[in-house]
């Protein structure tokens, strides 16, 4: 199991052709209190870099990109009715979509830990 | 705000980063967002105790009669104002707005009786325009001073008459909209009892170089926290409240935005005063008719919050565009989506459903009274 992260501040936890996304604690702070999350539905597919769900803080909506390209096989649907979950666990019970990756090798193209830190500055 | 020169800072500045205070740019200054308990928690805590708020970035005026009679800078000022200046007792504040020969409003403001002059207070971003009205229109009659070494506070919430009273018991004397001089901390302050939240407060005017003491005294006192921008939005809209520059604007007139309360019969058709100011024919036209389109309440279904600039539509898929969404936020008292626009006149009923278009789908919106919470204030 393996985590990549984006510039965008999400994070992809990669097993076998599987990735689970959510997005990291320096996001949740630059948004704030989160109010709302949707996703697109189930079996929809992405190409890297489009929104596949939505989270809405009391400040801005903000749209959350796929990482890599895929299909959604299940979204955090506790997130509908507590969304302030991702306040409290970006990285765990706050986790948003699941997807089928399509493609592994577009992960190379991704930050380690590492990497997305010094992004940070 | 048109001027891109570099941001301002209150005198404040200082305490809010010390506070940890998330400094943004609004209206030409760096203005504290957020504090470290997030908007959601200085929202409720204004609420339900007291929240402390720094608004020294809004302009304070004085007008000051040049035959030292009061009533002469009142009436002066009565021609930039539908509303009732002279008839404003000492001692006591009222809400108004400059309009412009159309009908729409340049600016909202508070308007005191401060007995030898008018001190008024305006919105940050209007500040430089708001002067430069006032000097073009008034100068005859009255001095204009722009008190620009002085700052302004608001204590907003329930426990905030205790907490001022603790600094000077005459805050618990003070009505809604009284205005008085008050010692806090040892400083000389010019107080009212009002705001912006719909809870019951007071707003502090002060030199400059003692805001931080007053700041930290109130601050002092474990009931009050300090509160950022992201909370006074959101207690504004929840209280029906409009903010210049979003829910009023040069295109608004006070009718269309359901201010005809802050217009005083004697300003109106058959009043002692009636008309004199800015587009008094169209104002007067639509108080007698109506307006072809009101600001109303609106309450998203769901969850997800609807913000400003959102098309109205009377159906779920079709027709031409009925309105637009003007403020909008997730009203933390309210656990929800709330919002307020315009709407046609005929959908602006209580109870209707209209459809406001997010993110490519047309989401049920009821058409509901403002406020969503009930005002406190100790009338």
């Amino acid at each position: 199991m393996t985590t990549y992260f984006t510039k965008d501040h999400e994070w992809i936890r990669v097993e076998g052709d599987t990735g689970v996304v959510g997005i990291t604690p320096h996001a949740v702070d630059a948004l704030g209190d989160i109010v709302f999350f949707e996703s697109q539905p189930v079996g929809t597919s992405f190409s890297r870099g489009d929104a596949m769900a939505v989270v809405e803080s009391v400040k801005a909506a903000s749209d959350i990109y796929a990482p890599v390209s895929g299909e959604i096989i299940a979204f955090n649907e506790a997130l509908t009715d507590a969304p302030e979950t991702i306040n409290a666990a970006p990285e765990g019970d706050g986790w948003m979509v699941k997807l089928r990756i399509a493609d592994p090798a577009e992960l190379g193209s991704l930050l380690d830990a590492a990497g997305y830190q010094a992004t940070l500055g | 705000m048109s001027d891109a020169g570099p941001l301002l800072r209150t005198p404040l500045y200082d305490l809010h980063v010390a506070s940890g205070g998330r400094m943004v740019p609004f209206a030409g200054y760096e203005m504290p967002v957020q504090f470290p308990p997030g908007i959601m928690a200085e929202h409720l805590h204004a609420r339900s105790a007291a929240g402390l708020f720094d608004v020294s970035h809004m302009g304070q005026i004085i007008l000051r009669p040049r035959s030292g009679n009061t009533a002469d800078a009142a009436l002066a000022l009565e021609r930039l104002v539908p509303v009732d200046v002279l008839g404003l007792g000492e001692g006591r504040q009222r809400y108004a707005f400059f309009t412009n020969e159309h009908g729409g409003i340049l600016d909202d403001l508070m308007i005191a009786n401060r007995g030898d002059h008018l001190l008024l207070v305006v919105n940050a971003a209007c500040k430089a325009e708001d002067e430069a009205h006032l000097r073009a229109s008034l100068s005859d009659s009255c001095e204009v001073e722009v008190l620009a070494d002085r700052a302004l506070l608001a204590l907003q919430g329930p426990q905030a008459e205790a907490v001022l009273g603790r600094l000077d018991p005459k805050a618990a004397e003070m009505r809604f909209m009284d205005v008085a001089d008050l010692v806090l901390a040892g400083i000389a302050c010019v107080v009212s009892r009002s705001g912006y939240t719909g809870e019951d407060g007071f707003e502090i005017s002060l030199p400059a170089v003692d805001v931080a003491v007053v700041a930290e005294a109130l601050l002092a006192d474990h009931r009050v926290l300090p509160i950022g921008l992201g909370a006074r939005d959101s207690l504004r809209l929840e209280a029906g409240l409009c903010l210049y520059g979003a829910d009023l604007d040069t295109g608004t007139t006070p009718v269309e935005a359901g201010l005809e309360w802050a217009m005083q019969k004697v300003r109106r058709t058959g009043g002692a005063r009636a008309g004199g100011f800015p587009g008094a024919d169209a104002i007067l036209r639509q108080l007698e008719e109506g307006a072809a389109r009101r600001r109303v309440g609106l309450r998203p279904e769901g969850r997800a919050p609807v913000r400003g600039g959102a098309a109205l539509f009377a159906a779920v898929e079709g027709g031409a565009q009925i309105g637009v969404v003007t403020s909008g936020a997730f009203g933390p008292s309210i656990e929800g989506p709330v919002a307020m626009g315009y709407v046609e006149t005929a959908l602006s009923s209580p109870g209707s459903t209209v459809f406001a278009e997010l993110r490519g789908k047309r989401v049920p919106v009821a058409v509901t009274p403002l406020p969503f919470v009930p005002n406190r204030y100790k009338r």
